[in-house]
């Protein structure tokens, strides 16, 4: 194998890890400011797609144009959960609220399948738009356009989550209430309305990584747990607490699934992530999602 | 009251033993196998995750190991079902006791993504390493007989259940049930965790393997990834807290409930079945935690 096959690969990898930075960072949210293991977060990704491609497909809306709407709408969609399910968690502490939220985002994946099939059929769909098949060619490397706008839209909005959470009053209250829900209670935070903004601003993010996923790559009503199993192994491996750090490690992921699959062929590459997440996950329990649980 | 129960009990063999005769339609008897093999498969994943605490979201694992060695000894190498059976639950149990320390270092939520990842991982190893249709042989199709299915699961069935009554009568299962009440708190009294867990470990991946077993018994032909799917934890999990988690009974309650449900849905809108499960499921989990069990007797308190 030649220095320029590899050099695209790594191009590629790099791409679809920038993917699994943003699903990593919607989940690492929740976890790190609710304490939710939303494991609904692919299917929520999913859903975005889906609406991406409706929006294309009926409309003609430019799947980028898309993100406009498929954004708000899992905001909402993420408001709606909070109030009828994730809601009746926040009371619980610990390891019960952990559990129980997987539970139930367990359930709320399956429903949520359940429909897609129902309602879009189990037909794989994929996003085709007229400049789809264009791209970039620097040095002999190909870097098609599509996934070059997904990169720079992806840096434009976590940079801005980054600013929102440092800077504004509410990402200050957001991040208060991650550290110590009491305290930012006691502070006059009202703590039930910022986790209800944090799940819907997870979801939004869950919106922006669906759309891009139906653009460069395909979704069908199972595609979630894909997802979520790479946005879990992101967050295990970057822990919570910094929005670049889980963008970096969903990169890193990306290198080193498109690293293993030319080594050992492309079927490793489903396996090299999970066999990093156990090796992490057992050699750091407790330690891994930031602070001891 | 033990007069009238054990009546109870002598009518209720009576009629299993009889089912196949008294049925006499191969999708009804098919049904009633469907029912006992979803009893065994969430009454094996309850004896780790209900008895012991320790939610297992990779129990397909166990379910697809014991599948392929009953299936391997048995139409391959010729032996008899019940011992291609016992010797596919064992295999599953000796994967399990090897995966067991390392993963049993995670506590609650985080066991059970490792488990979910080890499932994952297993899925995706056995569909690059065995892609091919499984078919039985033609002496072996030719032989068929569905009520001997129907009749190994319901030996499998009784096992399972006796075995687990008997279980909660010794002492063992209160260091279980401590285990998974609060680990630390054991800890200080003298309970050995690791030791309680490996031990549910053990029970449930041998019996969850058995159970794979038994599908491979039952199935024509498969593709081998099909038995590590996530489906089968899913199942396992749902008719489990359905049921009545960390009871006998409730697998059994959860069984009859999600095969019923997912007939009568069936002709009408076919995934619904999943959507009323998956709502149940969150109803359950948030509020009533003992399942339909525990509804049923407070209900019957009520009155």
């Amino acid at each position: 194998m030649n220095f320029e096959t590899l050099l695209q690969t790594l191009v590629f990898g790099f791409f679809v890890g920038s993917l699994y930075g943003v699903a990593a960072i919607g989940l690492s949210l929740v976890f790190g400011v609710m304490k939710i293991l939303n494991v609904a977060h692919g299917e929520l990704m999913m859903l975005a797609g889906y609406v991406s491609y409706f929006v294309f497909s009926l409309f003609g809306i430019d799947p980028f144009v898309s993100i406009l709407i498929s954004i708000p709408v899992l905001f909402c969609v993420g408001l709606l959960l909070d109030r009828l399910v994730y809601r009746r968690i926040h009371l619980l502490t610990g390891e019960a609220k952990i559990k129980n939220s997987l539970l139930v985002s367990f359930g709320l994946s399956l429903i949520l399948q359940a429909l897609a099939i129902q309602f879009f059929t189990a037909d794989e769909r994929a996003i085709q738009a007229s400049y789809s098949g264009y791209s970039l060619t620097l040095g002999g490397i190909i870097l098609p356009y599509t996934r070059l706008i997904s990169l720079f839209i992806i840096f434009g909005v976590i940079s801005l989550l980054h600013w929102f959470l440092q800077r504004t009053i509410t990402g200050k209250a957001i991040r208060a209430a991650a550290e110590d829900a009491e305290a930012a209670n006691l502070a006059g935070i009202n703590i039930q309305r910022f986790y209800m903004l944090t799940l819907a601003l997870s979801a939004a993010l869950s919106g922006l990584a669906g759309s891009l996923v139906i653009i460069g790559y395909g979704i069908t009503p199972t595609v979630g747990v894909v997802w979520l199993l790479r946005g879990l192994i992101v967050v295990v491996l970057a822990g919570t607490g910094s929005i670049f750090g889980t963008f970096s490690a969903g990169i890193l992921l990306g290198l080193v699934e498109a690293i293993s699959s030319t080594l050992f062929g492309a079927a490793s590459r489903e396996i090299v992530g999970l066999v990093m997440f156990l090796v992490v996950l057992v050699l750091r329990p407790q330690g891994l999602f930031g602070k001891k649980g | 009251m033990n007069k009238y129960r054990m009546i109870l009990v002598v009518l209720l063999a009576a009629v299993l033993a009889l089912l196949p005769m008294l049925l006499r339609r191969d999708d009804l008897i098919n049904l009633a196998f469907m029912v006992l093999l979803y009893i065994c498969l969430g009454q094996s994943w309850n004896m780790l995750s209900g008895f012991a605490g320790q939610t297992n979201l990779g129990h397909s694992a166990f379910f697809g190991i014991g599948a392929l060695v009953t299936r391997w000894l048995w139409a391959t190498l010729e032996l008899p079902v019940m011992l291609a059976m016992i010797l596919g639950g064992l295999a599953a149990a000796a994967f399990a006791m090897v995966i067991g320390v390392p993963t049993f270092r995670l506590r609650g939520a985080y066991f059970a993504i490792g488990m979910l990842a080890l499932g994952e991982m297993m899925h995706a190893v056995i569909a690059q390493v065995l892609p091919f249709n499984d078919t039985l042989p033609v002496q072996l199709i030719a032989g068929y007989s569905l009520a001997m299915r129907y009749y190994v699961a319901l030996i499998l069935t009784i096992i399972i259940l006796g075995f687990s009554t008997w279980l909660l009568r010794k002492p063992i299962s209160l260091g279980l049930f401590a285990v998974r009440e609060d680990e630390d708190a054991a800890r200080a009294s003298g309970v050995n965790p690791l030791y309680h867990k490996l031990f549910a470990l053990a029970l449930s991946s041998f019996f969850g393997g058995v159970t794979g077993g038994l599908y491979a018994y039952h199935q024509v032909s498969y593709y081998p990834q099909s038995v590590f799917g996530g489906n089968w934890t899913l199942d396992a999990l749902l008719i489990t807290y359905i049921g009545g988690l960390g009871t006998v009974i409730g697998p059994v309650v959860g069984s009859l409930f999600f095969v019923a449900l997912r007939e009568l849905f069936s002709s009408i809108f076919a995934s619904f079945n999943l959507v009323v499960f998956g709502a149940l499921f969150i109803v359950i989990v948030l509020a009533f935690p003992g399942g339909l069990v525990e509804l049923l007797r407070k209900f019957q308190r009520g009155r």
